[in-house]
């Protein structure tokens, strides 16, 4: 049976975890409004770039000469895997989730006889899959969102991506982060990038598209192939991120949510708490009471 | 609105201008070219250098785009530019200050990846003085 005091401190201590949550959460729902904001405005150039892409591409793609980035080495040997998480936790199931899929997705290619290379994106996937995969770790980001989540660290990521590309140190590429739904809703998505697969948009800008053109298809300068060659890695700049971008929306919005259950579970704890307090602090002014009847009684 | 082209300028951070206008003409890698209504489907690639735009006979816009994508349609003209600022926007003694700050920064740095990227700022900023240079 605690005492009286240590029902008082469990109270504040339970009180002031409550404060932090709720303050977590509110930071939380501040950097999602901002992280809503800019995948929002990053979509139009990603729409773009996916639609002049899919137009060359499609006259490409039996092109003996097309680039490998498009339509892939020919060989499914040696998968890069990029796994993007978040630097902090606290967010409930969000990195967990990306690093059991991501696991999931080793086991089966390896399975298959493939082999794996690792790029992690952010501290936390770094951490969880060191111990089991630490071998297969290639290259290692974190804070991304330092000061801010900005084009440029996407582009030194596919950069990088590119270089090991180019140099045959793979041959397809997949990134796994967490799609945006809502709040409550984060959904763990792969999405290939080399070779290059068209983003599925909304339906009606495709035929908005083919009235455009009227059939025709696209002049290149120079050339498709030097477009191509061009477009193809600021595409998988872009693809990142987006994808860094959805991550990062995702992340705040688990946040929120586990920060608002978090609140309310120490809400109910502090509810608990205070009934037993009341109890105990009754039960202690009863006995008194008996003590001093009984006391008076006995004169 | 037949007799013009619906412009559109987005970077990859946000999109940043979206209006109808009479001309633009494009830095493209081979050349400037312009865009008028019912231009032929057309993609290019852009050198660093400035876009003008055109409005009842006179350039009512000037833009500094650091490299990208354009895209050509009877109806449209999409430009992907990677850095993109109005040309009126651009200091001189703010570019210069910014040029001497990363020469030092790529002494200092000895990690690759930066390196490469503070060469590419580099280049985005030398480029600007050279577009400002042009136009005294």
């Amino acid at each position: 049976m605690p005492s009286l005091k240590d029902l008082r401190n469990r109270i504040t201590s339970v009180k002031s975890t409550q404060k932090i949550t709720s303050a977590m959460k509110m930071v939380a729902a501040a950097k999602l409004r901002r992280a809503q904001e800019m995948a929002e405005a990053a979509r139009p150039y990603a729409d773009r770039m996916g639609r002049m892409l899919g137009s060359l591409a499609v006259s490409m793609k039996d092109h003996p000469g097309a680039p490998a980035m498009l339509v892939g080495t020919g060989k499914t040997d040696v998968h890069l895997v990029i796994v993007a998480t978040a630097d902090r936790g606290l967010c409930g199931s969000f990195n967990s989730s990306i690093v059991r899929d991501a696991r999931r997705m080793v086991a089966e290619i390896e399975q298959g006889g493939g082999t794996v290379k690792l790029l992690t994106i952010g501290r936390k996937a770094g951490d969880q899959l060191r111990r089991h995969y630490g071998d297969r770790i290639v290259e290692h980001y974190t804070e991304m969102d330092k000061p801010t989540l900005d084009f440029e660290k996407a582009a030194m990521i596919a950069r990088r991506v590119t270089e090991m590309f180019a140099a045959g140190e793979f041959d397809t590429c997949t990134i796994i982060f967490n799609q945006f739904k809502s709040v409550i809703s984060q959904i763990v998505t792969r999405h290939q990038l080399i070779p290059f697969q068209a983003v599925e948009s909304e339906g009606d800008k495709a035929t908005d598209d083919a009235e455009d053109l009227g059939g025709a298809v696209y002049e290149a300068e120079p050339s498709s192939e030097e477009v191509l060659m061009e477009l193809l890695p600021r595409n998988l700049a872009v693809q990142v991120f987006s994808a860094l971008l959805e991550n990062y929306a995702s992340e705040q919005g688990a946040r929120m949510s586990a920060m608002d259950n978090a609140t309310r579970n120490a809400g109910e704890m502090i509810d608990r708490l205070t009934l037993n307090y009341n109890r105990a602090r009754q039960a202690a002014i009863t006995t008194e009471l008996i003590e001093i009847i009984s006391g008076a009684e006995a004169l | 609105m037949a007799d013009k082209v619906e412009f559109e300028l987005v970077s990859p951070e946000k999109l940043l201008l979206s209006e109808a206008v009479d001309m633009v003409v494009v830095p493209g890698t081979e050349g400037n070219f312009g865009v008028l209504p019912g231009h032929a489907p057309f993609i290019s690639t852009v050198r660093m250098d400035v876009i003008d735009v055109y409005n009842d006979g006179k350039v009512s816009e000037r833009i500094f785009v650091a490299g990208g994508f354009a895209e050509v349609t009877p109806q449209r003209c999409t430009v992907l530019a990677e850095v993109a600022m109005p040309l009126a926007d651009i200091d001189r003694a703010e570019v210069e200050a910014e040029i001497r700050g990363l020469e030092e920064d790529l002494q200092a740095s000895s990690e690759a990846d930066l390196g490469v990227l503070i060469q590419s700022r580099l280049d985005v900023a030398r480029a600007k003085l050279d577009v400002l240079a042009q136009q005294v």
